[in-house]
C-alpha cells in the first residue's frame, strides 16, 4: 500500500540520455494520489522511457525518482501496467482468461495455482464486462476487448500505481470510452494513473495534469495551462497553434502533437536529437 | 518372437521407458516452440547433436553423453550470438554451418564403426547401452522437473513478453533456460528418431494439439499424450516389423495423428465459437 504522505511517483532532476542523445533532463514533478496525469510529446521524446524508468526496467542518467517513496525496482507489486493493443495468432492456444490470469499469478514460479484463482479471474473478467468472451482465444478478441482483458490483467495485481502506454491505440470511440472509463473508475478507488498517449482528446474529461515533452523540454501542468499554443511554441521552438473545436483540442504545427489533425512535418526540436 | 516377448527383454522395457520420457519432454517443450517461432533451434540443436556424437565417440567412446555435452555449447553458443531476439535464426545457422563441418572432420578421425555416429541422424535407441539409457532417463526427468518450476513464467514471457517484463519476470534469463532445455531435450529426441526427424516429436504433437485445444493446459496434455503415443507407439511397431527402422515407425504415427488433428480440429475449433456467440447472445 502507498506509505502516506509519500507521493506515488516523484522525479527530481531526473535525466536519461542515449549517448549524445538526451531523452529528456531536469524533470522536477510529483504525482498526487488518485491523481490522471497525462503523458504527451511527439515520437521519440521519451514518453515510454519514462514509464520504463518507472518499471525499473530504465536507470536514470542523472537525478532521482521514486516510487511510494522507494527507488524503482522490477517487478513492484505496487505497479500495474496496461500496454497498447497488439495482434495475437487466432490459433495462439491462450484464451481470454488466461491473459487475464497472468495478472494474477504469471510472474509466480510453478504449475498450477491456488483454488482461489479461478474465482478471481472470474470477478476480474465480470469487472470488465468480459465474461461472455472469457474463454475465447484471445486472438480471436477484438481491440476493445483485449484491452478491457488488460484493464482486468492489470487490476488483479491490485495496484497503487497505474502506467497506462498508449492503451487507446487502436481503439474505435465506442470501444475508447469503455476503457478510459473503466481506467476512470479504478482512479477514482485511489490510485494513481499515469497515461502515455498522443490523443489527449479522448482522455481529456478524465485527466487532471499534462506532462508534455518535446525534445528534452518539457512543461507540466492542467491541461488548459499546458496545451495553449504559447506554452507549445516554447517546447518545440516553432510556432505551433493550439484550437479549441467545442470540447477537443486540436494542435496545429507539429508532426505529432495533442490532438489530431496537425501538419506533417518534423519540428526542429526532433531532428536535432 | 511376439510383442509379448520383446516386452519381457530389458533392453525393449529400457527404450519404451526413455522414449516414453523423451516423449514427455518433447511434449512439453512444443507449445513453446511454436509460440517462440524456435522451429529451426530445434532443427539446428538437432543437427549439432550429430557432431557432439562425434566428438563423445573419439573421446570417450560414447556418443550420447557427447552429443548432450555439445547440446549445452550449442545453446551457449547460440545465446552468446543472438543478442537480440531477430539475430537468432542467423545465429543458430552460423553455428550449425560451423558445427557439421566440425563433426564431419571429427568422424574422420574416428576409427571405430561409423554407424555408431550416424546412428544419431536416424535414431537407434534399442542399440543404446544400459548406461546410456540411464543418462537419457536422468537428463529427461531433469529437464521435466525444470520445466515444471518456470512453466508459468516462461509461458507468461512467451506470449506476452512486454507484460510480462514489466511485471519482473526474468524474460530474458527464461529465454535463455528454455534454450538449454530445448539443446537438451532435443539432443535426447535425436536418440530416439535421429536428428532429421526430431521435429516429429518436438512439434508435430504441439501443433496437432492446437489444432483442438485453446487453453495451454489443454495444449500441453494433448500435446505430451500425442508424443508419447509416437514414440513408444513407433518403437513398438518397429518390434514387430523389424525391417523397418523405428524413427520411421515414429514419424509416420505423429503425422497420423496430425492429419487426424487437422480434420478433427475445425470441427473443435466451431465448437469454441459456438460457445462464445452462445454466451453472447
Amino acid at each position: 500500500m502507498t506509505v502516506t504522505g509519500r507521493p506515488p511517483v516523484r522525479f527530481d532532476g531526473a535525466a536519461v540520455h542515449f549517448g549524445a542523445r538526451t531523452l529528456w533532463r531536469d524533470l522536477t514533478f510529483e504525482v498526487e494520489r488518485a491523481e490522471f496525469l497525462a503523458v504527451l510529446g511527439p515520437n521519440g521524446s521519451g514518453k515510454t522511457t519514462l514509464l520504463k524508468v518507472l518499471l525499473g526496467q530504465q536507470p536514470l542518467s542523472a537525478g532521482t525518482v521514486e516510487v511510494a517513496g522507494s527507488p524503482p525496482r522490477r517487478g513492484s507489486r505496487h505497479i500495474g501496467y496496461i500496454p497498447q493493443q497488439r495482434a495475437f495468432d487466432p490459433d495462439l492456444p491462450v484464451r481470454a482468461r488466461d491473459l487475464v490470469r497472468f495478472g494474477l499469478d504469471g510472474h509466480r514460479a510453478g504449475l498450477l495455482g491456488g483454488r482461489s484463482a479461478r474465482s478471481k479471474v472470474d470477478a476480474a473478467l465480470a469487472a470488465v464486462g468480459a465474461t461472455s468472451f472469457a474463454d475465447a482465444p484471445i486472438g480471436t478478441c477484438s481491440g476493445g476487448e483485449q484491452q478491457r482483458l488488460r484493464v482486468a490483467q492489470a487490476l488483479l495485481g491490485d495496484p497503487d500505481l497505474l502506467l497506462c502506454d498508449e492503451p487507446l491505440l487502436s481503439l474505435d470511440p465506442g470501444q475508447t470510452h469503455a476503457v478510459t472509463a473503466l481506467i476512470d473508475s479504478r482512479r477514482r478507488q485511489g490510485t494513481t494513473v499515469v497515461f502515455v498517449t498522443h490523443e489527449i482528446n479522448p482522455i481529456l474529461a478524465y485527466v487532471d495534469r499534462v506532462l508534455y515533452l518535446v525534445g528534452g523540454r518539457w512543461s507540466i501542468g492542467d491541461p488548459s495551462g499546458v496545451l495553449t499554443s504559447e506554452t507549445l511554441t516554447g517546447l518545440y521552438g516553432v510556432p505551433v497553434e493550439v484550437l479549441r473545436v467545442g470540447e477537443r483540442i486540436v494542435v496545429v504545427g507539429p508532426e505529432e502533437g495533442a490532438g489530431s489533425g496537425g501538419h506533417h512535418h518534423h519540428p526542429p526540436a526532433e531532428v536535432g536529437g | 518372437m511376439g510383442l509379448g516377448d520383446y516386452l519381457s527383454l530389458p533392453f525393449a522395457q529400457h527404450a519404451l521407458l526413455a522414449g516414453g520420457l523423451v516423449a514427455v519432454t518433447c511434449g512439453l517443450i512444443g507449445p513453446f516452440v511454436i509460440t517462440r517461432n524456435m522451429a529451426f533451434a530445434v532443427h539446428g540443436t538437432a543437427e549439432l547433436a550429430f557432431t557432439g556424437a562425434a566428438a563423445g565417440l573419439l573421446v570417450s567412446d560414447n556418443p550420447v553423453a557427447g552429443a548432450l555435452i555439445g547440446s549445452v555449447v550449442v545453446a551457449a553458443l547460440i545465446a552468446a550470438l543472438s543478442s537480440r531476439q531477430r539475430d537468432r535464426d542467423s545465429s543458430i545457422g552460423v553455428v550449425l554451418a560451423a558445427g557439421l563441418g566440425l563433426g564431419v572432420l571429427l568422424l574422420g578421425y574416428y576409427h571405430g564403426f561409423a554407424t555408431q555416429a550416424t546412428n544419431i541422424l536416424f535414431g537407434n535407441l534399442f542399440g543404446v547401452s544400459t548406461g546410456q539409457i540411464l543418462l537419457l532417463v536422468v537428463i529427461a526427468v531433469a529437464a521435466m522437473v525444470c520445466l515444471a518450476v518456470v512453466y508459468r513464467p516462461l509461458l507468461f514471457a512467451s506470449v506476452d513478453p512486454e507484460v510480462a517484463a514489466a511485471r519482473g519476470v526474468p524474460v530474458r534469463v527464461l529465454g535463455l533456460v528454455f534454450l538449454l532445455i530445448l539443446a537438451l531435450t532435443v539432443t535426447e529426441a535425436a536418440q530416439v528418431v535421429g536428428t532429421l526427424l526430431v521435429l516429429s516429436l518436438a512439434i508435430t504433437p504441439a501443433a496437432s494439439a492446437q489444432r483442438l485445444a485453446t487453453s495451454p493446459l489443454g495444449v500441453a496434455i494433448l500435446s505430451v499424450v500425442f508424443a508419447v503415443l509416437s514414440a513408444d507407439g513407433g518403437l513398438l511397431a518397429s518390434l514387430q516389423a523389424s525391417k523397418v527402422k523405428p524413427s520411421v515407425l515414429v514419424a509416420a504415427i505423429s503425422f497420423a495423428i496430425y492429419l487426424l488433428a487437422r480434420l478433427a480440429g475445425p470441427m473443435a475449433k466451431q465448437r469454441a465459437r459456438r460457445s462464445r456467440a452462445g454466451a453472447d447472445g
